[in-house]
């Protein structure tokens, strides 16, 4: 057994398919080979559909702030093109409700690198307005970027190399007797399910059918916890109790 | 008997052979005058009568008799509403007088509600929160408009909590409906009467609430309970003494046996059943169990049918019962005001002393009862901090009054600052919850087209969408739960609630104690735990989330004076007292109004114990900001323990040469309790509350959970982003502010510092002493937090590390091996 020294580290390396890929601390991950960085659910102006909808008055900042951790990825980084897996407006009305300053904020970014938005369930027709290529799915080599997973896979053939969204994986643990749960990657090594990105979005436990049903028996989740990235198997997690139907 | 009462009432008295107190007759007095009353009175004294007799002459002398709703009557609980309102009918009947009298709870079917409203009766009995919905109705102005007089109940245990201001607001409220209503409010012994009356009075003014006092009864005779097995070093559950209290069963005739925790109820009614060879009938009463459950308890104590409850603070409210003999307080009682009022439970009649028996659960508690009992001696009670309106409930009291009617802003402040909680209320902080209940009040515009509130043209705000009417009625109130799950045998009957969290760490097989029972845990169906009876001797206890009150104050004051003066632990027990004498002869005592802290080695770890007897809540924090300020100063803190009276801290490095004035210099509180407030969970769960009282997110409602699942947000988001964009909104102060006063603990803490500055004494010990042994035996029983999550994460990685490179390769998991 190496000796096992204790560090907080803020990404993890992992192969899907044959493809090295980083993930990273903030939820993004990327290729190294090609310089493409992915991003999973931004849901911008998810607080503003709340109010449109009458469904309370949350702070109207969480598509600044999803821009801000967006940014500052990029910076660091420096990728080439960027991908959005989906999911990118929480409703069709969102761009229209997006203030000025944000929409100029986006616009900067996307003209800075090659940019590629993954049509979702929420966005069938991503904001194209402000430049960047509009794809269903991509293939990079053997990999195979979608939203949601195909249809066809979902139950039988698992492909070679998958990255998706739409599931906002979260996990949670015991540490000495307190629960901790946070969003996470989650992924079994021929899968990979994207936490989600967006300031606003909540998460579904990994151990629900939705997600688990997706992933071998024997998947990892990788949990962001405040500076670090903390890998544990699908038998280490906790489910949520339950609820009413 | 003055001629100024009414026959019928004078005939029912003389009938009974019964004289009214003197300070019955000075609530009629009052009411005579018009006036507000507060009377305060020890249980037993015909209180509750004392509060109704004005309303009831004014009915039987008026003629013809009003119509419309004469006196509402308000209590905290919903079951000494019913109780209430069930006696007040016999009497009724009695005097064959016609009056109707109500009762309007959430339990109240909705056909009768819609009779009230239309034809409320001449008395009514509610809560705060059916108050607060009666008055957000457009027909407010009907329903209330003849009110000549409002009774609360229990007032001291609404003063100092949000039920209280959702209450105060509703007050105010009705003066503005129904101006010439008196208020009178009914209260055990407090510290500062003048408090209740300021809260009470319609005016803003104490001088305007009649101060009415009853007779004080005799003086209680409370005694410390000594057990024949070793006085326990630590532990809370008081388990030892079980044989001694069983005793007192048998003897004692009906017995209360208060603990302070749910936990605590099982295991004792558990061990005491274990004993009871008599047959004695005892049974358990606290708030997790089935509502029904409880009412059964309570009738049968009230019919005489049982020997002994066990009991939580449940029982600490609610029906007098003229036959409790005994009051037995397993643990110590941590507050005098609080022991007053359980021992006041026994023995109603005044001419004879109640009788209690403490039974403390290991050896600081001895002090900590011992301190109680001369508290109780000397008549000093617990002052409570007194604290500012919540901003939260204030929001949602202005959406309920804009749900009512149009509302006209600068009345509706006046009308606001008449509510005893909210008279320091700033102009700035109403216009800001104002504008935070009209459009969310942020800085960043933008939601003025989804606004709740519309401006009309006469410049009075009304409601604007159906979606927030409704939001309003679905979530008014001020008891934020924490998400809880039904237990149930098998399919069939439910035992009661468990907390949700405590579900979390079962799994199949698992056994605990409830509802007096020791049950399986099967599974998690729906909302409900499935259970079956369980077998074996271990199980794991309900952790109910607190329940645990920390010492007071005046207590802790009490305990340090006992413990620095050798000279009053004469009626100690002998192995106190000798465990005192080994402290003074290894170390020293620590002094009445110092800091004693003693450090030493043990196990390959350092220890620092520092003995500030300020509270569980308020050593918590201390422990937390004590642990960040060593690991700057590069001591290597491990973990702490807190109990009421100590704190202890182990290290990998020695404190024996730290400089203590520095390390807990009052300081700590500005840059480390502000860094740590920030991020602590303690502040996300204050900030959760007030989203949900203050209407931004709405409440789980059982049933929805799956179909309006988009609506309920982690409020823990919402703080992140609130706090690094807007740090100064309404929301975000009012939850500093519940953080800071609310519990007190923050205070109590600087209090403390600013006590001991440049009066620290340090005992470098080669060893343990006696005093620091309870704590180190604290731990290991407690789980320890204090470092941060990414550590503690980080340590569960290692373990997995480890595990994983056996199962799985490291380039699979991601981990290069180092």
């Amino acid at each position: 057994m190496p000796p096992v020294t204790r560090s907080t580290r803020a990404t993890a390396d992992i192969e899907l398919g044959g493809q090295p890929i980083v993930l990273d601390h903030s939820g993004a991950a990327w290729l190294p080979d090609g310089g493409d960085l992915l991003v999973a659910d931004l849901h911008f102006e998810k607080g503003s559909a709340f109010a449109a909808r009458g469904q309370g008055l949350l702070p109207p900042y969480d598509t600044v702030e999803t821009l801000r951790r967006l940014e500052r990825v990029c910076a660091r980084v420096k990728p080439k093109r960027v991908i959005c897996l989906g999911d990118t407006l929480h409703d069709v009305a969102g761009e229209a409700r997006m203030a000025e300053g944000d929409r100029q904020r986006l616009s900067r970014l996307v003209a800075a690198h090659d940019w590629v938005w993954i049509a979702g369930n929420h966005d069938p027709e991503p904001p194209a307005a402000m430049g960047g290529e509009v794809m269903h799915e991509l293939k990079i080599g053997d990999l195979v970027l979608r939203h949601d997973v195909a249809e066809a896979d979902a139950a039988a053939a698992i492909p070679v190399g998958e990255i998706c969204g739409h599931y906002h994986p979260k996990a949670a643990v015991r540490v000495r007797g307190r629960r901790i749960s946070g969003r996470c990657f989650a992924t079994d090594g021929r899968r990979l399910i994207m936490p989600a990105f967006g300031a606003y979005t909540g998460g579904l436990n990994a151990r629900e059918p939705a997600i688990d049903d997706l992933l071998s028996p024997r998947f990892h989740v990788y949990m962001i916890g405040r500076a670090g990235l903390f890998a544990f198997r699908r038998d280490q997690l906790l489910s949520d109790p339950k609820r009413a139907v | 008997m003055p001629n100024d009462l009414p026959a019928a009432l004078s005939d029912w008295f003389a009938a009974r052979n019964w004289a009214p107190h003197p300070h019955q007759f000075e609530m009629l007095d009052a009411a005579a005058e018009g006036r507000s009353a507060l009377l305060i009175a020890p249980t037993g004294g015909g209180k509750t009568l004392a509060g109704f007799l004005p309303s009831l002459a004014e009915l039987i002398e008026a003629d013809p008799a009003p119509e419309g709703l004469h006196t509402l009557y308000i209590s905290p609980l919903k079951a000494l509403a019913v109780d209430i309102h069930r006696n007040l009918e016999i009497h009724i009947a009695d005097m064959k007088l016609p009056i109707r009298a109500e009762t309007r709870t959430g339990d109240t079917p909705q056909s009768k509600r819609q009779r009230q409203r239309r034809t409320p009766p001449q008395m009514l009995m509610t809560t705060p929160e059916s108050l607060a919905l009666l008055l957000s109705y457009e027909d407010a102005p009907e329903i209330f408009g003849q009110l000549r007089c409002v009774i609360v109940d229990e007032l001291h245990a609404l003063e100092d909590n949000k039920r209280g201001d959702l209450l105060s607001l509703g007050l105010s409220r009705l003066t503005g409906l129904a101006p010439d209503a008196r208020r009178v409010g009914l209260s055990a012994t407090v510290a500062e009467p003048d408090r209740l009356r300021r809260w009470l009075s319609p005016t803003r003014d104490a001088g305007d609430v009649s101060l009415v006092l009853g007779e004080s009864g005799a003086e209680p005779r409370i005694d410390v309970l000594e057990t024949a097995v070793e006085m326990p070093w630590s532990g809370h559950m008081g388990t030892h003494a079980i044989p001694e209290v069983y005793e007192l069963l048998r003897d004692g005739g009906t017995t209360i046996v208060f603990v302070n925790t749910r936990a605590q109820a099982e295991i004792i009614f558990q061990e005491l059943w274990r004993l009871n060879e008599d047959g004695l009938r005892i049974a358990l009463h606290h708030g997790s169990l089935a509502p029904e459950q409880r009412r059964k308890v309570e009738a049968a104590m009230a019919r005489g049918d049982l020997d002994a409850v066990v009991a939580t603070s449940s029982l600490d409210l609610g029906v007098d019962w003229a036959a409790v003999d005994l009051v037995i307080q397993v643990g110590a009682p941590k507050g005098s005001t609080r022991l007053l009022q359980r021992v006041g439970r026994s023995n109603h009649r005044l001419d004879s002393p109640s009788r209690a028996v403490l039974v403390p659960a290991n050896r600081f508690e001895v002090l900590e009862c011992r301190a109680a009992i001369d508290a109780v001696r000397a008549h000093t009670l617990d002052g409570i901090p007194a604290r500012p309106g919540g901003l939260d409930v204030l929001g949602q009291h202005i959406l309920g009054t804009a749900r009512a009617g149009p509302v006209d802003r600068e009345a509706l402040f006046e009308e606001v600052r008449t509510a005893g909680p909210y008279i320091e209320l700033s102009r700035e902080d109403f216009d800001d919850v104002f504008n935070f209940v009209a459009t969310g009040g942020y800085a960043l515009g933008g939601y003025e087209k989804f606004q709740r509130l519309f401006r009309t043209s006469n410049g009075t705000y009304e409601i604007t969408s159906p979606a927030a009417v409704r939001d309003y009625r679905m979530n008014v109130g001020t008891i934020v739960e924490a998400p809880t799950l039904k237990v149930r045998m098998g399919r069939g009957r439910v035992l009661g609630e468990v907390e949700e969290n405590f579900v979390n760490y079962m799994t199949a097989g698992d056994t605990f104690v409830f509802a007096g029972r020791l049950l399986e845990f099967v599974e998690v169906r729906e909302t409900s735990v499935i259970t079956r009876p369980g077998k074996g001797d271990a199980p794991a206890v309900p952790a109910y989330v607190g329940g645990r009150f920390p010492l007071s104050t005046h207590l802790a004051d009490r305990v340090r004076t006992i413990l620095s003066d050798p000279k009053t632990w004469a009626d100690l027990p002998a192995q106190v007292s000798n465990w005192l004498d080994v402290q003074r002869w290894r170390s020293v005592l620590p002094s009445r109004d110092g800091l004693l802290i003693e450090t030493f080695p043990r196990a390959n770890k350092h220890y620092l114990v520092a003995y500030s007897f300020e509270g569980r809540n308020a050593h918590q924090t201390l422990g937390m900001l004590l642990t960040r300020r060593m690991e700057r100063a590069g001591l290597g803190p491990l973990g702490f323990v807190a109990t009421d009276y100590v704190i202890g801290v182990w290290s990998t490095k020695s404190c024996e040469a730290a400089d203590l004035d520095a390390l807990f210099d009052e300081d700590m509180l500005g840059d480390d309790l502000e860094a740590w407030m920030a991020e602590s969970s303690m502040l996300k769960r204050t900030f959760r509350n007030i989203a949900v009282i203050a209407g931004l997110i709405q409440r789980r409602h059982p049933g929805e959970e799956k179909s309006r699942r988009q609506v309920t947000f982690n409020s823990d988001l919402i703080y992140d982003v609130l706090r690094s964009h807007e740090p100064n909104h309404i929301l975000l102060r009012a939850t500093r502010a519940d953080a800071g006063a609310g519990l007190t603990d923050v205070r109590r803490l600087s209090d403390m510092l600013a006590r001991v500055r440049g009066r620290i004494t340090h005992r470098h010990l080669d060893r343990v002493s006696p005093l620091a042994v309870p704590i180190l035996l604290e731990i290991g029983r407690e789980s320890v937090y204090g470092a941060a999550i990414d550590e503690l994460l980080g340590e569960q990685a290692e373990d997995l590390i480890s595990e994983a490179m056996d199962n799985v390769g490291t380039k699979e998991l991601g981990f290069d091996a180092a």
